[in-house]
């Protein structure tokens, strides 16, 4: 379970989380939905200890986040994969390389058959050629990135999979592999996520339930339904925007 | 109503600048303390270490002594200018030999790899930080030390002193071919001049100076890269100041060097 308790971070003269509180259960699949430049990465950095807060607390299965010791927090990071907006793939590293470093245990690490078939497996559940992982960073395209680096988020078998914009800069046929991608794994693995995002109609597709950010603030928790028939004007003003030239899911 | 310009208040001006120069010695020092964390883990670093200083050895080693064989025979064609019938000719062997090993060679080497390794070690860094790479080593629960600075300052405190051994050996060589080809003077004279003066001392201090001016090289734009923000512009902007830090650096490790080491 992931609990933000009252979390506030500035940076500089800039408030950016401003008293957040935001829960998702073991299990669950959850958008943080917010215009550009909310502060949703650094809501979701602060979940995996990247980033501390300035007040409040940051719970992930019962451990202060904030508070714990180097090899606590590394213990705690093995079992959260992250997929970064644009891949974060190490461009010196070719993908297997890459997504082998998502390897959390030493020795499965050394085992290069393991590493190997691990790997492959990966690159196959995201729905790449397994030619691919031959392949640098550079020689890749921007879905491809994605999808490595949604292999390298899972192979080490996370427990959390948290998800950072995953379709943004895509184009709508890319973004919806992606989409379903993100609830084919949680689905397979049995994981529990968040995923930020400013694409609404992702977040209808993909998420049990969702949150929008506005102004350092949880503005609303609920589901796709009770989203749809909030009268709340942020909430409103957010949805309608995007649902203009969209189709929904049940809704 | 206008808005009133704002004053300049000087108290708050220095305040700045001290709590600014704190946070450097404060955020610099963790670093320093990240790189001693990060030895713990041999296994990574060695092999990117050694790749490192294959890079930095081979891919450093022409410039570097192109610039010391001219130093060498700017330095001797010099001396027999300015000591021509005012002091035996085997003066300009001790000149050279003493100039080139002493500040020349080091000196030399080090600012032109501050140039060469620093600005790449800044901008690969810095580029890593603003495209997120270094957030991914540690949410793998990866140490960015063991696998970035580790490998790159124990490849610069190694190989820098290498290559200046081959930049005073290369200038030194120099310095006496062109006095040769310049000067009324045998080589006999010149390996005269160059023990006379010549203390075992010397070699050592050569390589301290090198060894000390690698860590400039190494930790200064390592910091300068993990410390980048602002995408792109922030990449040239601290590619620009590892150069200059630690150029800078070299100048007054040199002077500190000299006066503690050399004054008598």
């Amino acid at each position: 379970m992931i609990e933000l308790r009252d979390v506030a971070k500035r940076f500089g003269e800039q408030v950016v989380l401003d008293g957040v509180d935001f829960t998702v259960a073991d299990g669950e699949t959850v958008a943080l939905l917010g215009p550009s430049g909310t502060g949703k990465s650094v809501l979701l950095k602060h979940i995996i200890g990247l980033i501390k807060p300035d007040r409040g607390s940051v719970i992930v299965d019962g451990l202060d986040v904030p508070r714990l010791r180097r090899n606590e927090l590394r213990q705690l990071r093995y079992r959260i994969g992250y997929v970064f907006q644009n891949g974060a793939l190490f461009d010196s590293m070719n993908v297997f390389e890459n997504v082998r470093l998502g390897i959390s245990d030493t020795d499965k690490f050394d085992d290069l058959a393991y590493s190997r078939d691990a790997v492959t497996r990966c690159i196959r559940l995201v729905n790449l050629a397994p030619e691919t992982i031959e392949k640098y960073p550079a020689e890749l395209s921007g879905g491809m990135r994605k999808r490595v680096g949604i292999a390298r988020a899972i192979v080490g078998e996370p427990d959390y999979l948290l998800y950072d914009e995953p379709t943004s800069g895509l184009d709508p046929v890319n973004a919806d592999i992606i989409d379903d991608l993100v609830k084919q794994l949680d689905k397979e693995l049995g994981v529990t996520s968040v995923m930020v995002t400013h694409d609404v109609r992702g977040a209808f597709r993909v998420a049990d339930r969702l949150a929008l950010l506005s102004e350092g603030k949880i503005v609303m928790q609920g589901t796709q339904q009770e989203f749809l028939a909030s009268d709340s004007p942020k909430v409103r003003e957010f949805l309608e925007r995007d649902f203009q030239n969209a189709t929904l899911p049940e809704a | 109503m206008p808005p009133s310009p704002q004053r300049f208040d000087l108290r708050r001006s220095i305040g700045r600048i001290v709590l600014g120069a704190l946070a450097h010695v404060g955020r610099f020092s963790m670093l320093v303390v990240e790189f001693f964390r990060g030895l713990k883990e041999p296994k990574i670093w060695v092999p990117r270490a050694m790749d490192e200083a294959w890079n930095i050895g081979i891919g450093s080693l022409f410039i570097v002594l192109l610039v010391s064989a001219f130093a060498g025979a700017v330095t001797a064609l010099q001396a027999g200018y300015q000591f021509q019938g005012n002091l035996p000719w085997f003066v300009v062997g001790t000149l050279v030999t003493q100039s080139i090993v002493l500040e020349l060679g080091p000196v030399l080497t080090g600012l032109i790899l501050a140039g060469r390794i620093g600005a790449r070690y800044a901008a690969e860094i810095g580029t890593m930080r603003v495209t997120e790479q270094i957030d991914a080593l540690e949410s793998l629960g990866r140490s960015p030390a063991s696998h970035l600075l580790v490998p790159r300052v124990v490849a610069g405190l190694v190989m820098v002193p290498v290559l200046v051994i081959f930049a005073d050996v290369i200038g030194v060589a120099m310095g006496w071919f062109s006095a040769r080809q310049v000067m009324p003077l045998t080589d006999a004279d010149f390996a005269y001049g160059a023990q006379a003066y010549y203390r075992p001392f010397d070699a050592y201090y050569s390589l301290i100076k090198a060894f000390f001016f690698a860590g400039a090289i190494t930790f200064i734009p390592c910091y300068m890269g993990f410390n980048t923000s602002q995408g792109a512009e922030g990449v040239g902007r601290s590619t620009t100041g590892a150069v200059v830090s630690a150029s800078v650096l070299i100048l007054l490790l040199d002077t500190l060097l000299a006066q503690l080491l050399l004054t008598v």
